[in-house]
């Protein structure tokens, strides 16, 4: 089995592949705003890294967010379409379930939260429990709130994600992993399958409707 | 059937098109449009537009695929918009296009979406005419353009400097309470009026603006005048003769349109002239264009009105040119260029 990893979730371009035992290669760029510039290339690069060709691949994971959604798009355009080329089956997997991983992986044993960058001063969040084989979402979809407003005892959780670095007066102490990395994304959709536990739908978690309004009367042109 | 298979890519304003042409000949032709989605917001909405696209991507490749009973790997080129256009809406067309010329090893020719316009017409018509003028009038771009090579040569002569014709088509609906998109609402209206009814100012006409803007248009000043026009009748109490009102707009559009163009056209020395892009549809500017070609022993070409609205076909042809020119293709790392100058046929 050959699995390809990606996100652009977060600030993050992030690539890993992994053959079902182990990461052969990873590579994460941090570069916001060059998602669709830099995320084929760096797929190309770490597969060459890897020694290993585009029909090789037997499956796709993508982080479907939440996060900013243009970014986001380009992910989950650039694995869809990969998937169709290459008929095989790309899962999508909650872009802040793979920095959970992470913060298990570094021995993490209690709650914790993950909060990501939403903009407009909200930050999207989740909140985690590290078992012995597994980290488990327990608050449900992720959810996008002002920090100040989410309840107290959330936020005295040690937190993951850019959310502390960006409001540091409303989480307690930062946790290190602050983006996805993609080794850990992998990581977590191969145990998921593994489990027998489904993944997401390969569909971005907007969370939010798009920004916009009907239009309105035409105001009056005439002097008055 | 000769010349190369080339896949085509459009995702730069609310359709998502894909295509397969092979050499000049068009083989299957897919759009998926959210036009509808942003009926209610009167014009388009990126983000809404952006959401659209991502849904109908796989979709719309597999159609166009099974319509041309043709494989992903039977391309020998991948084409796409890779600009200008909306930024979040190119990204999912530029993304897909990368991922697929990466997965199939194929080159990959970020193109440029209004020089893909002009090149429709090859579909239809065979070889452009070179030199060539082109208008080019859509909902988001209006210019006059001067093609010494599709593939490599093509100059801006002007452009409008505040609003897109389409985008004055959409306005003045709201204004007459007619639908968006406001173009074929006005169009139907216009029938039954009085096209010299009312005289509306045609922009940038006038001896001062010829000056400084002879190409290029302006038709923000036109939409102001018919709410005045529409809202003075309103405020005295009288009926708007909606009709009227459409008939004398629309004149007033087409009219400034094609003079320009055949002044261009003369201007340059140039006896052809090519139209294209969605207000192409409007049978009032084909009507028009023809007359004045005519008289003025210019040869007009316009495409199908399929082809001049936004689709993966015309992408996919001017993808077909570059090949068939052996230009290199563009790098993995291009990127999506909301505001591509025209003269950028093909991205680097």
């Amino acid at each position: 089995m050959l699995l390809l990893a990606i996100d652009t979730a977060t600030s993050a371009v992030t690539v890993a592949v992994h053959d079902g035992d182990r990461v052969l290669g990873e590579h994460t760029e941090v570069e916001a705003r060059r998602h669709a510039e830099i995320l084929t290339p760096t797929i190309e690069r770490v597969m060459d890294q890897a020694g290993r060709r585009p029909a090789d691949f037997t499956a796709i994971a993508v982080g479907v967010g939440p996060g900013p959604f243009t970014g986001l798009r380009v992910g989950v355009a650039t694995a869809v379409t990969l998937g169709l080329a290459l008929d095989v089956p790309a899962y999508g997997v909650c872009s802040l379930d793979a920095i959970a991983q992470s913060v298990r992986e570094s021995g993490m044993t209690q709650d914790f939260l993950v909060a990501t960058d939403a903009r407009r001063k909200e930050v999207y969040w989740a909140r985690y429990r590290s078992h012995a084989d597994r980290v488990e979402r327990v608050s449900g979809l992720p959810g996008v709130d002002r920090p100040a407003e989410l309840p107290e005892d959330l936020r005295a959780l040690p937190v993951a994600g850019r959310g502390p670095l960006l409001y540091p007066d409303s989480f307690g102490q930062p946790l290190e992993q602050g983006d996805v990395d993609a080794g850990s994304l992998a990581r977590f959709a191969l145990g998921e399958l593994a489990a027998g536990r489904e993944l997401l739908p390969v569909q971005p978690l907007y969370l939010r409707q798009p920004d916009a309004q009907p239009a309105s009367a035409q105001k009056s042109v005439l002097a008055r | 059937m000769s010349g190369p298979l080339i896949l085509g890519v459009e995702s730069s304003c609310d359709e998502t098109g894909v295509a397969f042409v092979r050499g000049n000949e068009l083989l299957g032709d897919v759009v998926a449009s959210s036009v509808d989605e942003h009926a209610r917001f009167g014009g388009v909405v990126p983000e809404v537009a952006s959401r659209a696209h991502l849904e109908a991507l796989v979709p719309t490749i597999r159609r166009a695929c099974e319509e041309t009973g043709h494989k992903l790997a039977d391309v020998d080129a991948i084409a796409v918009t890779s600009g200008p256009g909306l930024a979040g809406a190119l990204m999912v067309g530029v993304s897909a296009a990368k991922a697929l010329s990466w997965a199939l090893d194929k080159p990959l020719y970020g193109v440029n979406h209004l020089a893909a316009h002009v090149c429709a017409d090859v579909l239809d018509h065979g070889p452009l005419p070179e030199p060539t003028v082109a208008l080019l009038v859509s909902g988001g771009h209006t210019n006059l353009l001067l093609v010494r090579d599709i593939a490599s040569d093509v100059v801006e002569l002007g452009s409008t400097i505040d609003d897109a014709a389409g985008e004055a088509f959409d306005k003045v609906a709201r204004v007459l309470e007619l639908p968006y998109p406001g173009g074929p609402h006005i169009e139907r209206a216009a029938a039954d009026g009085d096209p010299q009814a009312i005289r509306f100012p045609r922009g940038l006409t006038a001896r001062k603006d010829l000056e400084k803007h002879r190409f290029d248009y302006s038709f923000s000043g036109l939409k102001t005048a018919v709410v005045r026009w529409v809202q003075e009748r309103q405020v005295a109490g009288e009926p708007v003769p909606v009709a009227d009102v459409a008939a004398s707009f629309n004149e007033a559009v087409v009219d400034v349109l094609t003079a320009k163009a055949i002044d261009a056209c003369r201007t340059h020395g140039i006896n052809d002239l090519q139209i294209g892009g969605g207000v192409t549809a409007n049978s009032r500017l084909r009507a028009l264009a023809e007359e004045r070609c005519a008289a003025a022993g210019i040869s007009l070409r316009v495409p199908r009105v399929r082809l001049c609205t936004d689709n993966g076909a015309m992408v996919a042809a001017l993808g077909s040119q570059l090949v068939q020119r052996g230009l290199p293709p563009s790098s993995l790392d291009l990127p999506a260029d909301s505001s591509m100058p025209v003269s950028e046929v093909k991205a680097s």
